[in-house]
């Protein structure tokens, strides 16, 4: 929840930037386009980092190990849906993101250390969001089956927080490390 | 296999109606040959590989059409899924990358280009081809199709089965079309509005999997509908990621760094 709404307040204090017309800014022009490029390089990390842990899921539980289920029939329709909604919007984020970042760089506008810590972030944010909501609350499928899920829970989502806190850090050291390179300009 | 009553198995009256849809699709190739002519002839030259994206469509819709035909009725559930992945959604999705509206109004002349673009114009093609609309029609369509008992009765009649192939191609071509938003529009939606969309869409036809999977169409062995419903949510993924992937082209051309123009100061 704190993430969120850190992430919400963020986004408020940045909605002029979004809005900002960044095909002709410079990066290291005005404040306002250096952030907005900080600001674009979490957003498209955050989008890889989703759509890199729903892949993982995919790839490695479902088609390697074979411990998610494909569907366990005992699904409720609204886990059903929340399922089939992030399905799309990972599989949406991860084309999206590297268009993002070719963007970014062909602009001199990526951010690398905000880029990680949107990446952890998001990833994590959604592994603990399947983890806690999709596999606990809605009971789309668990992690492994005939054995005592509870280990393989708090593995999920210790490494979730983990992945979230990390990411907080790095999104915080890369807003410093560019206030720092502005401050020394400026001086 | 399928035994005999099955939806699936139908006498050689449906055949025609897949002869009638492959036909079709073989003349849509050869219009958009003619106009690629045309085109070149008017001086308005047309990227060759275009036609080579609207060919590989059509052969890709022909393929779908035989994989399922009435002819092919033991074939069974799955191949009734390779044919909606092929000819609902991979096909449309070629062609659209072939923008023929766009074709057509270079390979007419003045007068009946103006024609055409008012045709366009006119609100019920407009509603239809708006990507919300497009949408629905598109995975609605599917719905209907699986999760009503629309499929069982399609198989009984052929106008059943030419109008809901007619339909599936339709709203797939439309759909792909106003998603990635390359033909000419005095309205065009923004990026993020058919990213919405589209995510939307693509959510709407893996539930659709899952519910196929767990609700097998009427007659549809439990067997087959599993395993149609698994080739329905993997094939729909590697398709709809070609047109993610396309769709974001859109974007990242639109947003190409530009030299700024000089200000007008007046």
């Amino acid at each position: 929840m704190l993430f969120v709404e850190i992430m919400i307040r963020r986004t408020r204090k940045q909605k002029g930037f979004l809005a900002m017309d960044l095909n002709h800014a410079k990066p290291n022009g005005s404040n306002g386009a250096s952030a907005a490029f900080r600001f674009r390089s979490i957003g498209s990390g955050a989008l890889f980092g989703l759509g890199f842990v729903a892949f993982i899921d995919e790839t490695v539980f479902h088609q390697l190990l074979h411990w998610h289920h494909f569907y366990d029939k005992s699904t409720t329709g609204v886990g059903l849906v929340s399922d089939g909604l992030f399905h799309a919007f990972s599989w949406f984020a991860t084309l999206a993101a590297f268009f993002m970042l070719s963007d970014l760089r062909r602009k001199n506008g990526l951010n690398a250390m905000s880029w990680w810590g949107g990446m952890l972030a998001g990833g994590g944010a959604f592994q603990l969001y399947d983890g806690i909501i999709q596999h606990k609350l809605m009971e789309i499928h668990q992690i492994r089956y005939n054995v005592d899920v509870l280990p393989y829970d708090v593995a999920w989502n210790v490494i979730a927080a983990a992945m979230i806190a990390a990411g907080i850090l790095l999104i915080r050291s890369g807003k410093r490390a560019r206030a720092a390179r502005n401050g020394g300009k400026r001086r | 296999m399928n035994m005999n009553g099955s939806p699936l198995n139908h006498g050689a009256a449906g055949v025609w109606a897949a002869c009638i849809l492959a036909a079709g699709t073989a003349g849509l190739a050869i219009l958009y040959i003619l106009a690629f002519i045309r085109s070149h002839r008017r001086g308005r030259s047309w990227p060759p590989h275009r036609l080579i994206l609207w060919l590989s469509g059509a052969s890709a819709a022909i393929v779908g059409i035989l994989a399922s035909s009435p002819a092919q009725a033991h074939a069974g559930f799955v191949a009734h899924m390779v044919s909606h992945l092929l000819f609902g959604m991979l096909a449309p999705l070629l062609m659209a990358l072939a923008r023929p509206v766009t074709l057509l109004l270079r390979a007419l002349d003045v007068t009946h280009a103006r024609k055409l673009a008012s045709l366009l114009k006119m609100p019920p093609l407009r509603f239809v081809t708006h990507p919300a609309v497009a949408g629905i029609l598109n995975i609605g369509g599917l719905w209907l199709l699986y999760a009503t008992d629309v499929f069982g009765k399609m198989h009984a009649n052929p106008f059943g089965y030419l109008s809901v192939h007619g339909h599936l191609f339709i709203a797939g071509y439309v759909f792909s079309s106003a998603i990635l938003g390359n033909e000419p529009n005095p309205h065009p939606s923004s990026h993020i509005f058919r990213a919405l969309i589209l995510i939307l869409a693509l959510a709407g036809h893996s539930i659709l999997s899952k519910y196929v999977y767990a609700h097998p169409p009427a007659g549809v062995p439990a067997s087959e509908a599993e395993a149609g419903a698994m080739l329905m949510y993997y094939g729909g993924d590697a398709v709809e990621a070609l047109l993610i992937f396309f769709f974001c082209r859109t974007w990242y051309v639109a947003v190409r760094p530009r030299p700024r123009l000089p200000q007008v100061k007046g």
